[in-house]
């Protein structure tokens, strides 16, 4: 049962409130006919499954009713920031494999109720 | 005079019981009584009943171990009548309340002569390690056969056959600090959180909070440490910011501090809730808490040593020794020999002196103990064993003897002569294991401390252990890690917390334990008496030590293969020794050998808890529309869509019988057809659409043009996913050049409002719209049939002139004197009118339909008469025709795609794909059976050959199938591969039981293929 | 003006109207626990519900010119005129409810409309669709800890505060517009299973029901 920030409501909510939407950042082709079969579909099936750091979309669908990014740990399942549609991440895999103290972590330990 | 007779092992002073009130309880069949503050352990102990239960797979007695959560045996089944039934209780966690009625869960027929034992059950040799695989696998249609004798003889449990009178809570808690266990650690953590301010939450699974301070020979500032006890929970109770729960267990840590606390509310009171102010009182609750900080003061578990025979009753753990004197005034026993690996275990042996009984001995693995307890053992002149243990207990029903011998524990042997003690008692200790099975569900796997022999928890993010938990045992020092852990916990949460000043403890100078798990026999493992390792799933020292010989080397192999630390008990007692023999055999150490993963929950939670309220008519939504109380009055059958409840036919009396629903749909059908019905659509999505770009965006996410639909206009929709295949359909409206009404499908309608909020939201921001759901807002009624104009024009003062209001067209006006529009579109192929009013006025104008509407034959109809209509014209149903795998060509619906349109609409990309124009396609066809009687399967397959071989190629299936009244025949729709070229072919319909049914190919229109009728 | 349909489902002749929850009244009665009580139940049905959309900018001038009320850009905020009769709440960066006396929806929007000209908004009546329950009584929090999922306490949740949250195995509007009053809006198809659950969590605190 995850705890999300809403980067929308300002709160963290009870994951029940929200729905995953798969991964983040899929853009659609601009010009779908301009793509080959293979190209669309890529786009339209395939999907990154890593170990570790994963960027996914998700729904506020019981509240604000917006869409937002999460970077989320799939293996501690820790959410390490969540952020606007049309916003980029400030936490990507790359950033956490270098040091640490590199990695900005948006959230303070724990969370008050 | 309080002593009654029977409790002669009970002590005349001492523990936290009321001597002056006794209670009555049934164990068995038998009558015993005890006091308030007894659990039911006690209480048995007190009465000497020694055979609690028998054991699982062996069917060997059994006897009470523990005092708490860890207690192996003295599992029982709890009530007095059928309704009130729980299993999987532990005696010892169960307070005494007069009338408690309890029998044994294993032990069938009964405990004291065990028939399964007598007949060999399926136990013994029979039941070596890996049986249930070895066994049971291969034929695995046995499996049925055996599990239904395992189970009973397994005894575990059995679930009430009569409702439950009881009711059952969810509690959503939300705090900043969660303590979990109320001992020393936890009560100092949560006083020095609830001084700053923050809110929090106290949960512990005993009767009273306290923990080993309740029974503590130890004082705090020179007083007996439940003084200081009570002065803390004195504290604690009188804030605001915080909640006590007592006899409430945390069983399971999930994500981001997520932890579910059961509370046992009044199951220390009665079968059932007892009743307030006229209100059953709820019996159990579920807390759903989400804490800021979750502090685990959860305590240790001792360990008792693995020795032969080391299950007779009688044999228990030292600090259950302890407790049974010292909070409940019970001595187990009359002659105690004690076997320890360190100091703490000395203290039964002091209390059972203090208590007046004898201790033939103290037997210390160790060669020279040495500390202040060891003294006080010495002052006491009790006599010291040392550098030895209790090899095997000897007894069948209960221990009569202990056989001591010097032992080698490296080199794994009996090193010197045996001598043999009588005894009734055998206290064993081994040290403690960490209480870590919550830290364990964060998945944070623990680590292995060499210098206390245990598994300290690993954490994570928001989680602190202090105390036993973490591997700390001297109270001082217990203590201070509470108050660190609670400031630690009020400050992250942003809270200051001010020091908590310490009560004086005792410094007490203990010597170092010895690493003891298994004790050595004279006889191998293998060929010696059994030595338990998991006493509630039988597992033995040999099962491990043959597992590790079949090869398994991991311990999660190890435990599956034994079924160690399986079920109920999650390994409390067994794990830790159970990895410390496998390290032996395999000649790792125990770090090496792993660690096993605890799952939750840490003790049974009932069911009643775990369902809450979601129970009985509340166990999900029901979703009614405005009219639902005219569908119930009217007798109507309901279907359930998604969560809503439709009306499905209307079955009438028809001499005082009701029509069967093939009956009552014909007759709804015929009127439908011959003069006018009424369906209530309410139910469909409907999405209010606005905007300047309301009309772009419809051209993106429908198949088809939307560019040129006029004001007062209505259009069919088909919306796909980018895949190209179809995922809803519906009419949208065109009310002003930029608003617009969408329908869905009834079950769509929330996806599809998502889909739009997520296309508008993430790829299409530029576009300027908005949607909002009112599907609840309006209550639409559809009439259809050739009367439906005349019906309205009495009661409407729209112009419904064929010419004027066309099909396809809206209109608003006023119908029964409620404002209204009316879509003239229709789903039957008759003239229809879909009349939508505000809800609140729906009935209103239900009812003036029917009062207007007997003269022209008006009948009710549900959505069974509504699918044979629909399917007679050919008309899909998304989700019956389609499955996600079925493009609009497929449905052979190209009148509704636009691949002229500018924009490359969702789905148009993929319907180019060669896939997707692939000709042998499944296709949408109808089918005509060769028998008209014959009514096809709907999912029934279709085959080109019938006399092909098995497997027969399967060419496509019935998607939806009826029996017509309009045309008194079966038909069906169906998709079929290359099927729009195959009309005129006769397809076959092989059926389970052997017939082989034959169809025609035919064009979806059944009935009025012109379209003429809609247009009246 | 912004081109879209607006259309008054109300009528001024007198027709019989049945609130969203005439048939719980029905089927499950409206228990009165009398002196015993703890909790107060009462449905504030038949009112004005406006669903608005549009950006804040866009909307603040016109709410405060024809409602009299600032337009919360804050999330989760509820704001009322004097009376509380009237109230606006945020939903969404892009989207508010406004609760007006049952009639006044219509003319208001009608004259947002007139306000906002040819800006981008979209207004939509939703009063058929939901009805407002109102919870008061000293198990009031405790009643809400067992049916929604969001933090009720009050250092979470003071006066002036609204979100959309779970409620059991449906969603609610939950807002809190004083001390010792609750408003749960509920939609009208869900709000005889949110009664019966109600009335089923309160029974142990005795539930009056004002109807
Ligand atoms: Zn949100």
């Amino acid at each position: 049962m995850f705890y999300i920030y809403c980067p929308y409501c300002g709160e963290h909510r009870e994951e029940e409130e929200f729905h995953p939407k798969g991964q983040a950042h899929i853009e659609r082709p601009k010009e779908p006919e301009a793509c080959s079969d293979e190209e669309w579909g890529n786009y339209l099936f395939f999907r990154d499954n890593p170990r570790g750091v994963h960027h996914e979309m998700w729904v506020h669908a019981v509240g604000c009713r917006k869409f937002f990014n999460m970077t989320r740990h799939t293996v501690s399942y820790e959410i390490l920031e969540t952020y606007k549609m049309g916003e980029q991440p400030s936490i990507t895999a790359d950033s956490q494999a270098k040091p640490r103290e590199a990695a900005a972590v948006s959230q303070q330990e724990g969370v008050r109720a | 005079m309080s002593q009654s007779k029977q409790q002669m092992f009970r002590l005349n002073t001492g523990g936290r019981i009321d001597r002056s009130r006794t209670l009555s309880f049934t164990f068995n069949g038998q009558r015993y009584q005890g006091h308030p503050g007894d659990t039911l352990a006690s209480a048995l102990l007190a009465n000497g009943v020694d055979i609690v239960n028998r054991s699982f797979k062996y069917s060997r007695p059994r006897g009470i171990v523990a005092a708490g959560a860890e207690e192996p045996n003295a599992i029982v089944q709890l009530g007095s009548n059928e309704a009130a039934q729980v299993p999987n209780v532990r005696a010892t966690q169960q307070a005494l309340f007069d009338g408690l009625t309890a029998c044994s869960t294993n032990g069938w027929p009964n405990v004291q002569r065990d028939l399964m034992g007598l007949v060999g059950k399926l136990g013994g040799q029979f039941m070596p390690p890996g049986f249930y695989y070895k066994t049971f696998m291969a034929p695995a249609s046995m499996w049925l056969t055996y599990e239904k004798y395992i189970r009973k003889a397994a005894g575990l449990g059995r679930s009430p056959m009569e409702a439950d009178p009881d009711s059952y809570d969810h509690f959503n808690q939300h705090c900043d600090v969660l303590v979990v266990g109320a001992g020393a650690a936890g009560l100092a953590a949560a006083l020095a959180a609830a001084r700053s301010g923050a809110r929090v939450i106290v949960a512990d699974e005993q009767e009273e909070m306290g923990g080993s301070l309740l029974a503590s020979r130890e004082t705090l500032e020179g007083k007996p440490a439940d003084q200081w006890v009570a002065r803390v929970l004195g504290e604690l109770a009188s804030y605001e910011n915080v909640t006590l729960l007592p006899r409430t267990t945390a069983n399971g840590y999930h994500d981001h501090n997520f932890v579910t606390l059961h509370e046992r509310r009044t199951e220390h009171l009665g079968d059932t809730a007892p009743v307030e102010n006229g209100h059953r009182q709820v019996r159990a609750r579920l807390h759903r808490v989400r804490a800021g900080q979750v502090i685990l003061s959860t305590g240790a578990h001792e360990r008792p040593l693995v020795y032969a025979g080391n299950d007779v009753p009688g044999n228990l753990l030292a600090g259950a020794v302890s407790t049974y004197i010292r909070r409940y005034g019970v001595a187990p026993g009359r002659k105690l020999v004690l076997s320890t690996s360190n100091d703490y275990g000395y203290r039964a042996a002091l209390d059972w002196k203090e208590a007046g009984c004898e201790v033939v001995a103290i037997v210390d693995a160790r060669e020279a103990p040495a500390g202040d307890w060891v003294d006080a053992a010495r002052a006491q002149g009790i006599k010291i064993i040392t550098g030895s243990a209790v090899i095997e207990a000897k007894g069948s029903n209960r221990v009569t003897a202990a056989r001591v011998a010097k032992i080698d524990i490296d080199a794994f042997k009996v090193s010197g002569p045996v001598q043999e003690l009588a005894c009734d008692t055998i206290a064993s200790s081994g040290g403690y294991s960490p209480v870590i099975h919550l830290a364990s569900h964060t998945g944070a796997r623990p680590t292995w401390r060499e210098d206390i022999l245990g598994f300290v928890p690993g954490l994570v993010k928001g989680v602190q252990a202090c105390g036993g938990a973490k591997g700390t045992y001297t109270l001082g020092d217990v203590l201070a890690e509470g108050v660190e852990a609670g400031i630690r916990a009020a400050a992250t949460t942003g809270y200051t917390a001010q020091t908590v000043s310490l009560p004086s403890a005792e410094r007490l100078q203990q010597g170092p334990a010895v690493a003891l798990f298994q004790v050595p026999h004279e006889k191998s493992t293998l060929r010696g008496p059994k030595q338990f390792v998991d006493l509630q799933n039988d597992v033995t020292a040999a099962g491990i030590e043959l597992a590790t010989r079949e090869g398994f080397e991991s311990i999660e192999h190890i435990k599956r293969y034994t079924a160690m630390g399986f079920g109920t008990d999650q390994g409390k007692l067994g794990n830790i020794n159970g990895m410390a023999i496998a390290a032996r055999c395999l000649k790792r150490s125990i770090p090496e050998v792993g660690t096993t993963v605890f799952r939750p929950n840490y003790t049974p939670v009932t069911f009643g808890a775990i369902v809450g309220r979601h129970c009985r008519d509340l166990f999900d939504p029901e979703r009614y529309t405005a009219l639902h109380h005219w569908h119930v009055e009217r007798g109507a059958e309901f279907e359930d869509v998604g969560q809503w409840k439709r009306p499905w036919y209307y079955p009438q009396k028809v001499n005082g019988k009701a029509e069967t629903i093939q009956e009552a749909v014909a007759r709804e059908c015929l009127a439908v057809r011959e003069k006018v019905g009424i369906l209530d659509a309410s139910t469909l999505g409907k999405i209010d659409i606005q905007g300047p770009d309301a009309r772009e965006f419809l051209a993106r996410v429908y198949t088809n043009k939307w560019e040129k639909l006029a004001v007062g206009k209505c259009r069919y929709g088909l919306m796909c996913k980018d895949d190209g295949m179809v995922t809803d359909d519906g009419v949208t409206s065109c009310l002003a050049e930029n608003h617009f009404l969408m329908t869905t499908t009834t079950g769509g309608a929330a996806a599809i409002l998502e889909w739009l909020e997520l296309w508008h939201q993430t790829e299409w921001p530029e576009l300027d719209v908005y949607f909002s759901s009112v599907t609840d807002h309006w209550a639409t009624m559809t009439i259809t049939g050739p009367e439906a104009r005349k019906l309205l024009a009495e009661i409407s003062d729209i112009d419904l002139d064929r010419d004027s209001f066309k099909f396809m067209d809206w209109r608003s006006g006023k119908v029964a004197g409620v404002p209204a529009r009316v879509f003239r579109i229709s789903f039957t192929g008759e003239l229809t009118f879909e009349i939508n009013v505000q809800a609140n006025y729906a009935m209103h104008v239900w009812q003036t339909l029917f009062k207007h509407g007997e003269k022209y034959g008006l009948t009710p109809y549900g959505t069974e008469t509504m699918h044979v209509l629909r399917a007679e014209k050919g008309f899909i149903i998304v989700g019956q025709e389609t499955d996600g795998s079925v493009t609009p060509e497929d449905l052979g619906m190209q009148w509704a795609i636009g691949y002229d349109k500018p924009y490359s609409w969702i789905g148009k990309r993929a319907l180019t794909r060669s896939d997707t124009k692939r000709e042998n396609r499944k296709q949408l066809v109808g089918l005509r059976p060769k028998d008209p009687k014959v009514v096809l399967e709907e999912g029934a397959q279709i085959v080109l050959d019938p006399k092909h071989a098995i497997p027969m190629p399967m060419v496509g299936h019935v998607t939806s199938s009826y029996y017509s009244p309009i045309l008194d025949s079966g038909f069906a729709l169906a998709v079929v591969k290359g099927g729009h070229q195959r009309l005129g072919e006769t397809v076959y319909l092989p059926m389970a039981d052997g017939q082989t049914f034959e169809a025609e190919i035919v064009s979806t229109i059944f009935y009025d293929p012109k379209g003429e009728r809609q247009n009246v | 003006m912004s081109n879209a349909a607006t259309f008054d489902t109300r009528t001024d002749t007198a027709i019989p109207v049945e609130s969203p929850l005439a048939y719980s009244y029905r089927r499950s009665g409206a228990p009165q626990a009398g002196g015993s009580s703890r909790l107060q139940l009462r449905e504030r049905a038949m009112l004005g519900h406006l669903i608005l959309r549009g950006g804040a900018i866009v909307l603040d001038e016109a709410v405060r010119d024809v409602l009299g009320l600032n337009l919360p850009g804050r999330p989760q905020t509820l704001v009322q005129d004097a009376s509380g009769e009237r109230s606006i709440q945020w939903l969404s960066p892009d989207e508010w409810l406004v609760i007006v006396p049952g009639g006044e929806e219509f003319p208001l929007e009608t004259k947002l409309r007139e306000h906002l000209g040819s800006a981008h908004f979209a207004i939509s009546d939703v009063s058929g669709g939901q009805t407002l329950l109102e919870i008061s009584g000293e198990a009031a929090r405790e009643l809400l800890m067992k049916t929604v999922i969001y933090d009720v306490h009050p250092s979470n949740f003071p006066v002036g505060k609204g979100v959309t949250t779970v409620f059991a195995k449906a969603t609610t509007i939950i807002r809190r517009p004083s001390e010792d009053r609750w408003e749960l809006v509920v939609r009208r198809s869900f709000a005889d299973y949110c009664y019966r659950w109600l009335l089923d969590a309160g029974a142990e605190f005795g539930v009056n029901v004002q109807q």
